[in-house]
């Protein structure tokens, strides 16, 4: 209960004491502790959870289970490291003349609030409130895109607002009908949008208007996943935004709003089960189908960039859309697979977008044709970058591989031809990524291009979690995983 | 069923809903922008006075907190701050034509046509009100999206989103008889924020392209940049 509270006020006090402050050169160092300690707290609180399983707190307004709770954890995690590597770099861009004084104090204050907003949105138990907390993180991301106030930044944040704003209030329009559902079977009005309460109930609910519900909801919080056709926004934000905004946006914002689908679809499946007038695996098959579409026409457009952050942007689409497809194939396995590769691709792309934030500080520019022997110059960050690309694109030893693989087997199992687009898309986007990655990587040195200021540290902590996660996931871990999984199918892995 | 035969309150929930829908009509062929944003008061007007009703009919004193929310944001904090752009860049005569305003406001037919249409199935086991209410909610939604896409100032975009809002306010208010309280506040709390940022977007993109005229913003796209 503490530790919960804790880990939600400390990134909102982060937030405000930021904003008041003003900018100030060790505002960097208050920003890193809040996160460390609101890590600290949310590890705190899992352990907890583990052991006394889903609870509810404040009169039903928090809930936590297994699922979440790893959700919560990551986001922390991530939000540590990003952190560290945002002191620095932004400071540099300050020192470069990119950002004034002035932004650089926006940007510690509203890193907090999005960090908040995601925590809020993770823990809700109030599917409104859940509404709530997502547009809460595009709000205070979106005057970090246009920090930089170029024309491009500008219309990025412009389009990202629009596009996740009618986005996400499609979502509130299936909120609202679920809520008009719920509340026909509900005792309580006031309880109607609280998941505990929903789940339970979920197969009383009226099932043509809970798939109407899912469908605006999958539009909905589909838009934040970056899902095809609905992902204009996401290469825009991420390659014009500061880059610990990349990292952040890549690695949670995108995974929150895949949380609030699997929710969604949980008490649709549930809702749908005996009905005759709607197929009962709708939403599955649907989850499946924008799936296996982002995951193929990102592949595709990644052999057309040229700049270096749109290259990796579309390749958390595809990995978004890797695991809106296996989530929507449902089954323990799949599931348990889906989860794990979450994780990972949080860990790796934020990561490389780290590398890559520095790699762009060297060459002065983000065009890949403009970025060449990174190696040479720091070899940190070049091999920082290779590794990274190679774990991404599912190389063992590293996570992503094991998750791919546990994908591919539940894949074979239930729909096997489906096997063949997805090994086609995997290696699509693998010679994509490569190709553009070798060149920056090796290569001549151009004159006068010198090492930056760079703290490596996060990378390699992410990496190497990466990589035991591939070699060997320890056994609490694979616990907690296949405990979400039965939360969200019924059914484990794990004897 | 006759209209004339429902209590006097479900025939005072569906005029207001129909007229609503007919301002989301006006709002998306007019070509002026201080019209369209009177306009836009006028719709969140009529939404206060739909939720006060829906309060004072059904006994929920928590409605009249969303009613004066919505009373003070919608209603005249939102149009102030457009208006009061309006007037600093000084485009009060200015014009936001739409491209093809025969073929929009046909399509925008077949919008409220293929809503009704969805939601046929639903409303089969419920009350004709119900099935109304549902219906043109929905189709202020998708016409709010239609606003946004089809008008080419910052402005006249920005009242598109909100009018999207306020079909999803309307939605709450009479089909579910409102949401719960907390729900309310934070997303009345989004909808000023947005608003905010809005306002501080009108002087960036001001600031960076010399107008408010949105179809400049190109730039970003999948063109090869070489």
């Amino acid at each position: 209960m503490q530790a919960l509270l804790w880990t939600l006020s400390l990134p909102l006090f982060g937030m405000i004491v930021l904003a008041l402050w003003g900018h100030h050169p060790k505002a960097h160092r208050l920003n890193i502790a809040c996160t460390v300690a609101g890590l600290g707290f949310a590890i705190i609180m899992a352990i907890e959870t583990l052991h006394r399983g889903p609870k509810t707190y404040l009169n039903g307004l928090l809930y936590v289970d297994a699922f979440n709770v790893y959700l919560v954890v990551l986001t922390a995690m991530v939000g540590v490291t990003t952190a560290i590597f945002s002191g620095p770099y932004m400071l540099h861009e300050l020192a470069r003349g990119r950002v004034s004084a002035n932004r650089m104090r926006l940007y510690h204050s509203s890193y907090q609030g999005f960090l908040f907003a995601m925590q809020v949105a993770l823990s809700s138990n109030n599917l409104g409130v859940l509404w709530v907390a997502m547009e809460g993180a595009t709000l205070s991301t979106v005057l970090l895109v246009s920090l930089y106030r170029t024309p491009e930044s500008i219309e990025a944040a412009w389009k990202y607002f629009l596009l996740c704003g009618v986005g996400i209030a499609q979502a509130l329009f299936g909120t609202v009908l679920l809520y008009f559902a719920a509340s026909k079977v509900v005792v309580q009005q006031e309880d109607a949008l609280l998941w505990s309460e929903l789940i339970k109930v979920a197969a009383q609910l009226d099932p043509t208007t809970v798939s109407l519900a899912f469908g605006f909801l999958l539009i909905g919080y589909g838009t934040k996943v970056g899902l095809v056709p609905l992902h204009n926004w996401l290469p825009d934000a991420h390659s014009e935004g500061p880059t610990p905004m990349s990292a952040v946006l890549s690695g949670l914002l995108l995974n929150v709003a895949l949380y609030a689908l699997v929710r969604i679809k949980m008490i649709t499946d549930a809702a749908l089960q005996s009905s005759q007038s709607v197929d009962p695996h709708i939403a599955g098959f649907l989850m499946m189908g924008f799936g296996l579409l982002s995951f193929i026409v990102a592949g595709i457009f990644l052999h057309r960039q040229t700049d270096i952050k749109r290259l990796f942007s579309y390749s958390s689409i595809e990995h978004m859309g890797l695991m809106t497809f296996a989530f929507g194939l449902g089954g323990p396995l799949a599931t348990f697979g889906a989860l794990l590769h979450m994780t990972v691709h949080s860990l790796t792309k934020s990561a490389i977008f780290i590398t890559v934030g520095h790699a762009s500080q060297i060459a002065k520019t983000q065009r890949i044709d403009g970025i060449r022997g990174l190696i040479a110059t720091q070899p940190a960050v070049g091999w920082g970058l290779l590794i990274g690309t190679a774990a991404i694109t599912g190389f063992p030893p590293f996570g992503v591989f094991v998750s791919e693989f546990l994908l591919l087997t539940a894949t074979m199992r239930t729909w096997p031809w489906l096997t063949l687009p997805l090994l086609l898309g995997l290696g699509i986007a693998f010679a994509g990524l490569l190709r553009a990655v070798q060149p920056m990587v090796y290569g001549e040195k151009p004159n006068g291009q010198l090492p930056v200021p760079a703290n490596m540290l996060p990378v390699l902590t992410q990496f190497t979690l990466v990589m035991i996660l591939g070699l060997a996931i320890p056994a609490f871990l694979a616990r907690w995983f296949d405990a979400a999984a039965r939360l969200i199918t019924g059914a484990g892995v794990l004897p | 069923m006759f209209f004339a035969q429902l209590p006097l309150y479900e025939q005072a929930i569906l005029v207001l809903a129909a007229v609503v829908l007919m301002l989301t009509f006006f709002m998306l062929a007019h070509p002026r922008m201080l019209s369209v944003v009177h306009l836009y008061a006028t719709q969140s007007l009529m939404l206060t006075v739909a939720t006060a009703l829906v309060a004072y009919d059904m006994q929920l004193p928590h409605l009249y907190v969303s009613a004066a929310l919505t009373l003070l944001l919608k209603t005249l904090f939102v149009p102030w701050l457009l208006i009061r752009i309006i007037d600093r860049f000084e485009m009060h005569f200015e014009h936001d034509e739409l491209p093809h305003p025969f073929l929009t406001v046909l399509s925008a037919g077949i919008i409220v046509v293929f809503c009704y249409h969805t939601t046929l199935p639903i409303a089969a086991q419920l009350l004709s009100v119900t099935r109304n209410l549902i219906a043109i909610c929905m189709a202020v939604v998708l016409l709010g999206m239609l606003i946004l896409i089809s008008r080419r100032k910052a402005i006249t975009q920005v009242v598109g989103f909100m009018t999207l809002e306020n079909g999803l306010f309307f939605a709450a208010v009479s089909v579910t008889r409102g949401m719960p309280m907390v729900v309310e506040l934070g997303v009345a709390f989004d909808v000023l924020v947005a608003a905010i940022i809005f306002g501080v977007f009108f002087l960036h993109i001001r600031e960076s392209i010399d107008s408010l005229d949105t179809s400049l913003l190109s730039r970003l796209t999948e063109k090869d940049h070489r």
